[in-house]
């Protein structure tokens, strides 16, 4: 049982003060093996509290970050799992589902993670999943209208991954979940 | 006289005066037991006779009493069996003050008298009072002080109190209280007088000795704590004066120290409440080199704690007017003690203020008058230079924080921003960040813009440069920190009233551009984004606010987003600007206001065209204009032709060719929407792909000639999966022979290469083929369409 945290868009300091503190409480150090970030922190500040969470911590850019060295994507391994990062504002147009397939086919990955659009999805395509765990601090957003804080966690067991998704509404976190198996042998989607 | 002695004298001297002691004690006791009364008594006065020695110090003077005191007891025994000895003990009582020496006399006298009184044979109070009177005889400090010392201990359990054997008549109380209070005074008169033996090179190390003795005086003190009988009213009328007449007339320093801590560590909570005006002048009345600052902490302390203890003892507080009375006290004594500090008037303001904030929270007027005292006190000092009182300042500016846990509490004591004025700048910032924290840790929402207005000028040496302050000598990571802080605090600054939230956005603007080209890349973005979430809002609500309709409510909003958007060329940070203006380009087409989102549209290519050099910015910069393009839909045909033939141009013109490829092909969506009355425009986004794959085209032939292999095939993929896209949605242009000739080249490209291909375009081409191949045999309408490509 590996646990993934997938968070991002927090948007630190330039459209929220800091993550709410029902998800602050939640987030204990110690309990998570991996971050994936999706970016826009915005400051060094986020970037260290993420790594007391856990240091084994996987960022790629926002187009607000302040720290420019992120890298544009990352891929990485974790169970059976292959999994990409990219921020997501490379995508057009923005959320557009099939345009992420392509992104999803073009890095080669059962799982992607992006974000950008501040709303939270989990969709299952030919490709694979992708996975957008919103904005953990609720950020405004263009694209979307009306955004909750949410986050998301991965538990990842070989073949099988459960997505657990957490988000603020009304002061109360409520948490759904879903499930994704990979096929062992073929190396096509999951 | 003592002479300049070394310890070794005085230790020789000691051990003398025990083996004296010891000599004469071993006498004593034959004679104890022979029951010889004369002999007894011969012995026994030889033996005291050790104690007239002048030659030791306090301590080895308490060694040597010690062990007389021992024997005494023996002697008591003695002398309460009348069977032994054959007199009674009335007769002892004269017979003893025959001895020869004053000393060992009194000694001998106070041993009967315990007798005498436990016999009942006369009233306790009349032998109590002989006794004290007598005392007077030995007036040498350290003999006199255990004489009385003895004499206290003797008659503990022999007081006249209420319900002990030895009570008297009526005026019973007041008997053992008289005889405790005059042994008190006469041993305070003894002990201060102690410092003023020996010569003076000694007296550092008198003043310890002396400092230990001090429990032998103050014992008397918790005795008159423990009388029964003695009540508030004694104590007021009595007690308490005669103490404190005796305490302030000694003008010695650790008198007067310790036993004021004694007053108030033995009495009651409640008795000091109702002589608070008592203690207090007497504290006024100490001598300048007291520590009386340690005295007054001492009594509010106490009085916090006894006001926490039940709430009904709040009203007593309030009617014997303990905030006045104390305030007037430190006030007092700040004013007559010229010599005090400023730390030590700071220290006092913070015990006061402690004191206020535990006892009377609800009283906002007695906090901000401890505050104002204390503005008067800083004024009268040119500048606060000393870094210990700058801290106790910052402790005093700190309690209120704590304890009120919504800021704006703090935000309405009117002397809180003029005890900052009197900080040095750097403090001032330290005190600024303390107050952000506390709205963050608090999670407090300041919504009213006149509290925006005080909050900011608080903090004002965050949000600009004071006078003297250079921004150059910061620290960088303090300062970002700092910056970061007040950025922070900005989301902090909320009302759901759209006419107030404006307001508040008025005064943090009007504040924040003051902050110069250092601060804004830092505080820009959080107020631009709190005015956005504003128009979004009102545009969801519509109606009016303050008589104005929305629009024009939206639009003056848009002015000022402008505006202070363009203050970032002053930094410049041309990037993030861009951003911004993109953000509120977005917004406007929301609110259906066309020229206003043009003119951002018009900002964002200025900047572009003028201040974005670099090229991997540009390949951001140009992706999230086209991006934010394709999703607006306020233009008409006009203005949107202009703005994706820029767009569409600046692409093609990106550095390297890869990145115009991607820019390229991106700019096909400006032509097609996916909404109901989206643009789609079958041609034009051809038009793009196949600029994007003559690109592609290039790049592939620039590697070629370059390294003399083939390039990877990731571009060609790319647009083939965009025509893929375009055929799904219905794009009448694309054609599957299209796609199959793009297939083909793909193959073609790759086969040239001959095992050269990057691992990276084979699995993307695999898999883009194996999504045509999941399509095909998806049936319905889609499996039709794809059906058509052949593979």
């Amino acid at each position: 049982m590996v646990l993934v945290l997938a968070l991002g868009d927090l948007h630190v300091p330039h459209r929220a003060a800091d993550l709410p503190p029902k998800f602050k409480s939640m987030l204990v150090p110690g309990k998570i093996q991996h971050i994936i970030c999706t970016g826009n922190l915005c400051i060094k500040e986020i970037h260290d509290y993420l790594k007391t969470i856990c240091p084994d911590l996987h960022i790629v850019r926002g187009e607000f970050d302040e720290d420019a060295r992120y890298p544009e994507n990352k891929t990485l391994t974790i169970g059976q799992f292959k999994l990409g990062l990219c921020h997501g504002h490379q995508v057009i147009p923005w959320g557009d589902l099939d345009s992420l397939a392509m992104l999803q086919r073009q890095l080669g990955v059962d799982i992607l993670v992006t974000g950008h659009t501040h709303q939270f999805t989990a969709y299952k395509h030919e490709g694979g999943v992708v996975i957008n765990p919103g904005s953990a601090t609720g950020a405004y957003s263009s694209i979307n209208q009306d955004v909750n804080p949410s986050f998301v966690l991965m538990d990842i067991d070989g073949f099988r991954a459960v997505v657990y998704v957490y988000e603020l509404i009304d002061g109360e976190v409520k948490v759904d979940k879903i499930e994704f198996k990979k096929p062992p042998t073929s190396n096509s989607a999951p | 006289m003592r002479t300049l002695a070394g310890v070794e004298d005085e230790e020789k001297w000691l051990a003398e005066g025990i083996a004296g002691i010891q000599h004469n004690a071993f006498f004593m006791h034959r004679a104890l037991d022979a029951n010889n009364l004369r002999e007894v008594l011969k012995y026994s006065a030889l033996m005291l006779s050790e104690l007239r020695t002048s030659k030791l110090s306090p301590q080895k003077y308490y060694d040597l009493y010690m062990r007389a005191f021992d024997q005494l007891r023996q002697l008591e025994i003695f002398f309460k069996d009348e069977s032994r000895h054959g007199l009674p003990v009335v007769d002892l009582y004269e017979l003893v003050q025959h001895a020869g020496n004053i000393l060992p006399r009194m000694y001998l006298l106070c041993t009967v008298g315990s007798v005498y009184i436990k016999s009942k044979q006369a009233p306790s109070k009349d032998v109590l009072k002989d006794l004290v009177e007598m005392c007077r005889g030995v007036q040498h400090p350290i003999r006199g002080l255990f004489l009385r010392s003895y004499l206290a201990q003797v008659s503990r359990d022999k007081l006249p109190e209420i319900g002990s054997d030895y009570e008297g008549d009526a005026n019973t109380v007041i008997d053992a209280v008289e005889f405790v209070l005059q042994n008190f005074t006469e041993m305070n008169k003894l002990w201060v007088r102690i410092q003023h033996q020996g010569p003076g090179t000694v007296r550092e190390k008198q003043e310890k000795e002396r400092n230990e003795l001090r429990d032998l005086v103050g014992k008397n003190l918790h005795v008159l704590g423990q009388i029964e009988g003695v009540d508030l009213e004694m104590y007021k009328e009595t007690v308490l004066p005669r103490v404190l007449e005796q305490v302030v007339n000694c003008k010695d320093k650790l008198a007067q120290y310790y036993l004021m801590e004694c007053i108030i560590q033995v009495f009651p909570d409640e008795y000091h409440l109702q002589t608070l005006e008592a203690l207090l002048a007497a504290c006024t009345q100490l001598m300048p080199t007291v520590d009386t600052k340690i005295v007054l902490t001492q009594l509010m302390d106490r009085l916090s704690n006894y006001a926490a203890s039940s709430p009904d003892v709040l009203h007593e507080f309030l009617q014997v007017e303990a905030f006045a009375k104390l305030s007037n006290a430190i006030g007092k004594v700040i004013d007559t003690q010229l010599e005090m500090p400023i730390v030590g008037a700071m220290t006092l303001f913070v015990s006061l203020l402690t004191f206020t904030l535990r006892v009377h929270p609800d009283r906002l007027d007695y906090v901000d008058q401890v505050l104002g005292a204390c503005v008067v006190k800083l004024s009268s000092v040119p500048k606060l230079e000393d870094a210990r009182a700058m801290k106790q300042v910052v402790a005093l500016l700190s309690a209120p924080l704590e304890k009120y846990s919504d800021i704006v509490t703090a935000l309405t004591l009117s002397n809180y921003p003029r005890v900052m004025d009197h900080l040095d700048d750097g403090t001032n910032k330290v005190m600024a960040m303390l107050i952000i924290q506390s709205i963050m840790k608090n999670d407090s929402c300041i919504s009213t813009a006149d509290k925006v207005e005080v909050l900011f000028e608080l903090i004002k040496g965050l949000i600009k440069d004071l006078d003297g302050t250079n921004v150059e000598e910061l620290d960088e990571e303090d300062f970002q920190e700092e910056q970061n802080s007040v950025a922070r605090l900005i989301h902090m600054l909320d009302n759901e009233e759209p006419e107030e939230m404006l307001k508040i956005i008025y005064v943090v603007r009007k504040h924040l551009m003051t902050g110069g080209p250092q601060r804004l890349p830092f505080t820009v973005p959080p107020l631009v984004f709190s005015a956005v979430r504003l128009v979004r809002q009102l545009e969801a609500q519509g109606g009016d606010i303050a008589g104005e309709d929305v629009p024009a409510t939206l639009r003056k909003i848009f002015q000022i987003l402008n505006q202070t958007i363009e203050a970032l060329s002053s930094v410049p940070c041309p990037e993030l600007a861009l951003r911004l203006y993109l953000q509120c380009a977005e917004a406007a087409s929301d609110c259906d206001l066309e020229p206003v989102a043009y003119e951002f549209f018009t900002q964002a290519f200025i900047l572009y065209e003028e201040e974005i050099a670099d090229s991997k910015a540009q390949v951001t910069a140009i992706h999230l204009i086209v991006g934010t393009l394709q999703r607006i839909n306020v233009f008409g045909v006009e203005n949107r032709d202009t703005l994706t033939h820029k767009a569409t141009g600046y692409s093609a013109r990106l550095l390297k060719k890869p990145d115009q490829c991607r820019a390229v092909y991106a700019c096909s969506h400006l032509f097609w929407v996916d909404d109901p009355e989206g643009i789609k425009d079958g041609e034009r986004v051809l038009l793009c792909l196949r600029r994007a794959l003559r690109i592609a085209n290039a790049a592939q032939q620039m590697v070629n000639a370059t390294r003399g292999s083939s390039g990877p095939v990731t571009l060609f993929v790319e647009i083939l999966n965009k025509y893929l896209y375009f055929f799904e949605k219905g794009n009448p242009h694309i054609t599957p022979s299209d796609i199959q000739s793009l297939i083909e080249l793909i193959n073609t490209e790759m086969l040239s290469d001959n095992g050269n291909t990057t691992i990276h375009s084979d699995p993307f081409f695999s898999s883009t083929l194996r999504y045509i191949r999941f399509q095909k045999q998806k049936g319905g309408l889609m499996g039709e369409k794809y059906d058509l490509i052949k593979l």
